[in-house]
């Protein structure tokens, strides 16, 4: 077995571990390290609820290596809420009912969160492009627009 | 466990990443990992060593020289072509269907030199090569070698990159008052591409008709409407048939996207 320790910060914690070189970004994050808040949908680079922020950028983490990683900055959806408060755009979620069965939503947030982060006052077709590569299938996405136009228009740090 | 045992590698430097290529029988270079990460789980592709190219920031460059050239790296991402100032002011057709490739995520880790690498008959970037006239730069053991886009496509998923070799840039000539276009039906708004066409007009149209062939067809006619599509009609493109449109119907995409991009590219020019 090929294996290598690797070093990543997630979260702000630094996590240490030995990884066989085949092993996905996104089983590192979950089973690994049980930060099971990042979703595996399908696996395929399509859905995006694996969807995380790497050294800044969003990007789908069943589409790399673990091994990848090593070095990285990232942020998971756990990094989102602090002390009990929901972050605004989770807030902004959960009054606009942007979800029902809640699996995309760790995508969707970060997908969300990356475009607030550069753009905080966009438009509703660069939201609706913000999150096109995260599909839901229980929304039809109208409350997931509305909500992180609602996180924008509020204005507040993301 | 979704892929097989794999060896990896990050090698700091061009000369290592080419020596660790040649060494390793079966060994891939990895990019952004967009396409190959994939079809490494549909154990597509089984290679037993990944040489990761992520250190190799001088592959990542673009830039544009003074006589408006453009040269960029082959690990330049899809979201470096299109925040590119160079790109914007030279060959802003670039980014325009750069923008059209997958999504944000994708963008964000797919490059310039896997989308060429991988050669898939349905990406978006082979007929845009083609119909602009680049040129290829890869090294070897032997040294480096320039081929042009033309030569580099031979095949479905494959191109002029043998084994041991690697692609390091991609150099778009000049503008020089040619105007660029592109027109594709895909499925979705950013999906597999049915019929894509990328076309370039100075004098001449300069076509290339991506997904009626393992490699971009390329042809050249009048630049009028009817030229076009005379052109286009008479290549005798034998375009495959799949779930998502006939043969039949490529070969008529091909005609109306060709007349649409020549249209884009002479108000561009």
């Amino acid at each position: 077995m090929i294996e290598k320790t690797i070093k990543v910060d997630i979260n702000g914690d630094l996590y240490e571990r030995d990884v066989e070189a085949r092993r996905l970004l996104v089983h590192f994050i979950r089973d690994d390290l049980e930060l099971t808040g990042t979703h595996v949908g399908c696996d395929t680079g399509n859905c995006g609820a694996c969807t995380i922020l790497y050294n800044g950028d969003a990007i789908k983490s069943c589409m790399m290596l673990a091994i990848q990683a090593d070095g990285a900055t990232i942020q998971t959806i756990e990094a989102l809420a602090h002390d009990g408060q929901l972050h605004p755009l989770q807030q902004a979620f959960s009054e606009e009912h942007a979800l029902q069965c809640g699996y995309c939503t760790p995508g969707m947030l970060m997908a969300a969160k990356y475009l607030l982060d550069r753009n905080p006052q966009p438009t509703e077709q660069e939201v609706r492009e913000a999150i096109q590569g995260n599909i839901c299938r229980c929304t039809g996405y109208w409350n997931i627009i509305d909500a992180v136009m609602a996180a924008a228009s509020r204005g507040e740090e993301t | 466990m979704l892929l097989r045992e794999v060896e990896y590698a990050r090698p700091a430097g061009i000369a290592e990443a080419i020596q660790l290529l040649s060494e390793h029988d079966n060994a891939r270079a990895l990019a952004g990992g967009q396409t190959l990460i994939n079809v490494m789980k549909q154990r597509a592709a089984a290679p037993d060593m990944l040489v990761d190219l992520a250190e190799l920031e001088e592959l990542t460059v673009i830039n544009a020289t003074g006589d408006g050239t453009l040269e960029l790296g082959a690990m330049a991402t899809l979201a470096d072509i299109l925040s590119s100032r160079e790109v914007a002011e030279r060959r802003p057709i670039l980014a325009e269907v750069a923008s059209t490739i997958a999504d944000v995520q994708v963008r964000n880790r797919g490059t310039l030199g896997g989308n060429v690498c991988s050669n898939d008959p349905t990406n978006h970037l082979p007929p845009l090569m083609v119909a602009t006239e680049a040129t290829m730069t890869i090294i070897g053991a032997g040294g480096e070698r320039v081929v042009s886009a033309e030569e580099f496509f031979l095949g479905v998923y494959m191109t002029a990159v043998a084994p041991g070799e690697l692609l390091t840039k991609v150099t778009i000539p000049p503008a020089g008052g040619t105007g660029d276009g592109f027109a594709s039906v895909t499925v979705g708004s950013h999906g597999t591409g049915i019929v894509n066409v990328a076309a370039t007009v100075n004098g001449e149209a300069r076509i290339a008709i991506g997904c009626v062939a393992a490699v971009p067809v390329l042809v050249t006619a009048r630049p009028d409407d009817e030229s076009v599509r005379e052109a286009v009609r008479t290549a005798d493109l034998d375009p495959p048939s799949d779930v998502h449109g006939s043969g039949e119907y490529r070969r008529r995409l091909a005609e109306v996207l060709s007349v649409r991009a020549v249209q884009q590219g002479r108000s561009s020019g």
